[in-house]
């Protein structure tokens, strides 16, 4: 009797999930592929257009190829330089991951801090935000002065910019949880710290990837920017040299491979995203 | 029968007392038909008085004076109009808040944390949509200390009698209303150690899932052997379900009549043709007559 019921109860698509499992995942996941490929193509065939257009208008004659290269340009130059590029590339990642990670760290800390106490969040919490104020651009070579040349004066500069979206986005996580459910659980006997952990912090992760997500994408131009700044390695630098050059055409190639960085590191954020959350997307966002 | 308001029986409490000993005195709570048998949860002249955050304002007055005892194994139906101050009681039995005066006894000790040791199970389902449903419905005994492994095993073992089989590991979003609601009654009842307070937990469910899940409810009651107070303002679902019924004034909440359900305890879950049975109807009639009675109380006294 019960078990009719329930059978009845589950909505459909739920059904038909555990009625014929492998072969409609597999099914489904062709069909998701078809269709992922689908919602790309107007960008892709944006960029290609735009891309034809530039091509057309700067071979012209009268376009100087120090103003403007021509894609095919930058693409030459992205080849020829690919081994330069590619040592630059590696000093930039590892300053950004290096930054990210102490920002990771850190900002999970001082939400949780912030977090356990209504004082210290009235305290920190107009520092941080006053912090944010402060243009990264005058900063900068406050740090470089400081701190040097080196990795470490740009790491902090990563630090700086990834901190803050981290620490709120975590912070307002954990803010938002839902009072009845605290109350549920501590019914049941458990402590401030169980709850944390079991309760609080795993319903908070959604918010804190969503800060994640966007500390990444600023975490390649911090590393760059500082090393813009005054350094002796990195994309960063490679650009300045390039541009006291006029060689236009590989400083393209760095922003290209600029943006190739961020977009390589945003992807894989929300894969993690995707396989630390899957109960997140299981409920239909997509 | 006695077709009293509260206000016919307080002016003629002689005749009525002695056939009707409902509204008892407040310093004597009333135990129907299970006097001797020690009680599993004695509360006794409970007084819940919030204070409010302005200066000058007056406190609100939630409960007043309420004393109720249930015996092990009794199902006892709460029924009252919104805001009577149901759920601060069970706040106040589940351990949650202090009342401002009065004792609540589990087992007899009223010195004894109560936290960990009540099942409490709200209106919303509150799963965690992070845990399937086996998950969840071991979280209850892991947020009291138990190792995972044991906790999904036991609650492995009521999913099947649960018509849960087959779904352990779903998440919440995938599970109809029904189902969600029969999960956190899983997690609810094995936390429950003795007794299980249910704060009308069908309410947000539509009628034919309501009706299908209080008979559930009766059948796995009966199976379990555990202690239930329902809080509901649903009195045909309080009839259905209680062996014993409370009713609560409004705000600031009395004990205004306690009645036993005139039906065969044992032969459960009720058919909803009972209601029309003439005795359950008059005692339905006499429920709603004090459930909508005027009531004195404002719920507000001077700080």
């Amino acid at each position: 009797m019960n078990t009719v019921n329930t059978q009845a109860n589950v909505r459909d698509h739920t059904t038909m999930a555990y009625d014929a499992a492998p072969f409609a995942w597999r099914a489904r996941s062709r069909e998701a592929g078809v269709r992922a490929l689908l919602n790309t193509l107007p960008a892709v065939a944006l960029v290609a257009a735009l891309i034809a257009l530039w091509q057309w208008y700067a071979s012209g004659a009268a376009i100087d190829p120090q103003i403007l290269p021509t894609p095919v340009a930058v693409w030459r130059a992205l080849v020829a330089q690919r081994d330069l590029l590619w040592g630059h590339t590696l000093v930039t990642l590892y300053e950004t991951l290096v930054g990210f990670a102490v920002a990771l760290a850190a900002g999970v800390a001082f939400a949780v801090v912030v977090d356990a106490s209504p004082w210290l969040r009235r305290a920190v919490y107009p520092l941080l935000v006053t912090s944010q104020t402060i243009p990264i651009i005058t900063l900068a070579p406050l740090l470089v002065l400081w701190f040097g040349f080196g990795l470490l004066s740009k790491t902090l500069v990563v630090l700086l910019v990834c901190f803050f979206p981290i620490t709120v986005a975590l912070a307002d996580g954990l803010r938002a949880a839902d009072p009845e459910l605290i109350k549920l659980y501590r019914a049941f006997g458990a402590g401030p710290l169980r709850i944390f952990w079991s309760v609080r912090l795993p319903g908070a992760l959604p918010s804190l990837f969503s800060g994640v997500r966007i500390a990444i994408t600023y975490s390649v131009y911090g590393a760059i920017f500082g090393e813009y700044v005054g350094s002796e390695a990195g994309l960063g630098f490679y650009m300045l040299l390039k541009q006291h050059a006029f060689a236009t055409a590989a400083v393209m190639a760095v922003i290209v491979v600029t943006a190739l960085l961020s977009i390589a590191l945003f992807t894989l954020v929300a894969l993690i995203e995707r396989l630390a959350l899957p109960w997140y997307y299981a409920q239909g966002r997509t | 029968m006695t077709h009293t308001t509260n206000n016919a029986t307080t002016a003629s409490n002689t005749i009525t007392a002695a056939s009707s000993p409902d509204a008892a005195g407040p310093n004597k709570p009333f135990i129907s038909s299970i006097t001797g048998v020690a009680p599993l949860l004695d509360v006794r002249e409970v007084t819940m008085r919030y204070p409010t955050a302005r200066r000058g304002e007056r406190a609100i007055q939630a409960l007043d004076g309420v004393s109720l005892m249930i015996a092990s194994g009794e199902f006892v139906a709460l029924v009252g109009p919104s805001g009577c101050g149901k759920s601060t009681l069970l706040s106040l039995i589940a351990g949650l808040e202090r009342p401002t005066s009065g004792t609540i006894a589990l087992q007899g000790d009223a010195q004894a944390r109560r936290l960990g040791r009540v099942g409490y199970m709200p209106q919303r389902d509150l799963l965690l949509p992070w845990r399937d449903a086996l998950g969840n419905a071991s979280a209850g005994l892991e947020a009291q200390g138990m190792g995972r492994r044991e906790a999904r095993r036991r609650a492995q073992a009521l999913f099947t009698n649960f018509g849960l089989g087959g779904f352990e590991h779903a998440y919440p979003s995938a599970l109809s209303g029904g189902m969600r609601q029969r999960v956190a009654f899983a997690r609810s009842a094995l936390a429950a150690g003795d007794l299980l307070l249910l704060d009308e937990p069908f309410g947000a469910l539509d009628a034919l899932t309501r009706a299908e899940l209080q008979r559930w409810l009766s059948t796995v009651w009966q199976r379990l052997g555990i202690t239930c107070l329902l809080v509901t303002h649903d009195v045909d679902e309080a009839l259905l379900l209680a062996d014993r019924i409370i009713v609560m004034t409004p705000r600031p909440g009395r004990i205004r009549l306690e009645r036993a359900v005139p039906l065969d305890a044992q032969n459960r879950p009720r058919r909803p043709d009972i209601l029309t049975h003439p005795q359950v109807a008059s005692l339905k009639a006499e429920l709603l007559a004090a459930l909508l009675a005027p009531d004195g109380g404002s719920g507000e006294t001077p700080q």
